[in-house]
């Protein structure tokens, strides 16, 4: 699998080459770039149909959050309510404790990044830099591992944090889920594309391999350290299966299931459900547009999930 | 860095010009040990930190899984090896037969429609316009979206009496729109909408990757040779995006098994039995009532088709390559 993941990333880049004499050569043939014009016409008003449609539950959601419970569902739909119920905003915050879900999904999300980042970065240093006799060997035990599918192994997780005495804790899920295999891979994977003369001659300037490692590899891998940044975040934001097995308590709840749970007791609260649903994404839609551009270029790297 | 002053780097580090091994066994033979020692400690500390974490929390798990899977443990006895007896136990539970069932038709419903549409996708996409990156955020956002939040909306887009989708079907003409997650014949095919619809987004980011990796001269000696769009879509860009299909392939098999969240969170595994997955009946049986040995068997499964899953699809791109 490392070998197509990186045979991706060589033609993401190869591509990008290719796209400019591309664009030469359209320079030079006007009628086939009339040509283009009109079927780009045709792709534009496909597109926006296309995504348009797309979109609805979005578009539905949001409009639903803005209504009265009887309103939501209409014959025929109402796409803008007749009139905004901003109140459902103001309300919900009092009927469920959103703010200490939302506080609680941050703190999970927070330091498992930190840690995920952190660590990760770390040992893919010493998966690529460092050479030593067995290397190999624990990294394939780590690509292994992601090979497995986590509930395969999520029952030997549990009893082993029954025993702990750490269910219904955030240690849990900090633990399980901030040394993952998948942080490592994905900064190994940019770490072999840092030349290893750079490293060399930090060496022979006096650094030691932590120096190396802080002053010349971090300040290189910005863009993968930003990428595994935002994907832990994100995942473990949206994480569901964590949190509903090892979380029992109300206060520790995180915001997924918190609004499931909402979902369970009020499910005629249409409106009000929507509200929720609404909260929960928002966060993760800044993120998602401030740092878009990472997103992209982790997935096309690792063509891989956290 | 506290430690820079204290552990310092050997002068002759890893060799930049990656001599061969013939090489560096010599090395190490001339009086290199010491070297070597430092660097497999150095080694060792950049690795330890995320390695002890690793250690306990996925890998020991992983091992323990597969010994579970041949011991009978409960939350109320002891653990007793019963070498194949959980297996035995398992072929003949219905909800194993059913469980397996489902995740089957999940996964052939799933993997298709994904692929198809992702490439779809990917080819409107792949074009310079205006805005298109506008277009390629917006298809993939529901990908990273939260799940419960796209499970809560769809669920109420599949509302049997009047939701958006059953009056839509109503519009163009359906008489008797179906019941979607309410009717045990529709859940499914309403959980893989929703799935097809999260995850098209995220095949199509790989499939885009794929595309612009084919060279525009490819197409232009087609159009020379009088190739029709379709001809040139079969035989240039199909053949071209192979090592992306496969990759896609393999990538969504996969995750088809190992389908949990959106289930447990759309329909809980109902109407009745009519969705309930593997991964599911692991939880049921693992973590809900405690037959450790036995859910640990179901995984063991769950392992096995995964890992089959991808080693044929290795074999038959080989195949293809020869």
């Amino acid at each position: 699998m490392t070998h197509l993941t990186q045979d991706l990333k060589a033609e993401a880049v190869a591509g990008a080459a290719s796209d400019v004499s591309a664009r030469d050569e359209f320079r030079r043939r006007s009628p086939r770039e009339q040509k283009a014009r009109t079927l780009n016409v045709i792709a534009y008003a496909v597109l926006v149909v296309l995504v348009a449609a797309l979109m609805v539950p979005f578009i539905w959601m949001v409009s639903s959050s803005l209504k009265e419970n009887n309103q939501v569902f209409t014959v025929p739909i109402q796409w803008i309510p007749e009139e905004f119920v901003w109140s459902n905003y103001s309300d919900i915050w009092t009927r469920i404790p959103m703010m200490g879900y939302l506080q609680n999904s941050l703190y999970l999300s927070v330091i498992i990044t930190i840690l995920q980042v952190l660590t990760g970065s770390l040992a893919a240093y010493g998966f690529s830099k460092v050479r030593f006799p067995g290397r190999d060997v624990l990294f394939l035990g780590y690509i292994g591992t992601i090979a497995v599918p986590w509930q395969a192994y999520m029952v030997p997780q549990y009893i082993m944090m029954q025993q702990l005495g750490l269910t219904n804790s955030f240690n849990a899920l900090i633990l399980l889920q901030a040394f993952g295999a998948f942080g490592v891979f994905l900064m190994r994977q940019y770490y072999m594309t840092i030349p290893d003369e750079l490293c060399e001659a930090a060496r022979i300037d006096g650094l030691s391999e932590y120096g190396i490692w802080a002053r010349v590899i971090l300040p290189l891998s910005k863009p993968a350290l930003a990428s595994l940044a935002l994907l832990t975040f994100v995942n473990t934001w949206n994480d569901y299966m964590g949190p509903f097995i090892y979380l029992t308590s109300n206060r520790l709840w995180t915001v997924q299931l918190g609004l499931r749970s909402f979902v369970g007791q009020f499910d005629a609260e249409f409106a009000m459900i929507m509200t929720g649903s609404v909260i929960s994404v928002v966060p993760i839609l800044i993120i998602f547009l401030v740092g878009q551009r990472y997103f992209i270029q982790g997935i096309a790297t690792s063509g891989m999930k956290g | 860095m506290t430690t820079e002053t204290r552990l310092r780097a050997p002068a002759v580090g890893p060799d930049p010009k990656r001599r061969n091994n013939l090489n560096r066994g010599k090395n190490l033979n001339r009086g290199n040990r010491k070297q070597a020692r430092r660097n497999t400690l150095i080694g060792w500390t950049f690795i330890l930190p995320n390695f002890l974490g690793f250690l306990a929390f996925t890998l020991i798990p992983v091992l323990a899984a597969f010994a579970l899977a041949f011991m009978e443990w409960t939350s109320f006895s002891a653990p007793k090896w019963v070498g194949l007896e959980n297996f035995e136990r398992m072929l003949g539970s219905d909800s194993f037969w059913i469980a397996l069932r489902n995740t089957v038709i999940y996964a052939v419903g799933h993997v298709p429609l994904t692929l198809v549409l992702a490439l779809g996708l990917a080819m409107l996409l792949n074009r310079k316009l205006k805005g298109i990156g506008f277009f390629r955020i917006a298809i993939f956002f529901p990908y990273i979206t939260s799940l419960v939040a796209v499970a809560v909306v769809w669920n109420m887009l599949f509302s049997p009496t009047d939701g958006p989708i059953n009056q839509f079907l109503q519009f163009v003409g359906v008489a008797n729109p179906p019941g979607w997650t309410s009717s045990s014949d529709w859940a499914m095919p309403a959980v893989i909408i929703t799935s097809v619809w999260r995850d098209m987004g995220y095949y199509m980011i790989l499939y885009l990757a794929g595309l612009q990796a084919i060279p525009t001269e490819l197409y232009e000696a087609a159009e020379v040779d009088g190739a029709s769009p379709w001809q040139r879509f079969w035989n240039v860009t199909v053949p071209s995006l192979r090592p992306t299909t496969f990759f896609v392939v393999v990538m969504l098999t996969v995750s088809s098994f190992k389908v949990f969240d959106l289930i447990v969170v759309m329909t809980n595994g109902g109407p009745g039995r009519a969705t309930t997955v593997l991964s599911q009946l692991i939880y049921q049986e693992g973590i809900g009532e405690g037959k450790f040995g036995y859910s640990s068997a179901v995984s063991l499964v769950l392992f096995l088709i995964v890992l089959t899953v991808t080693v044929l699809q290795f074999k038959i791109q080989q195949r293809r390559e020869r």
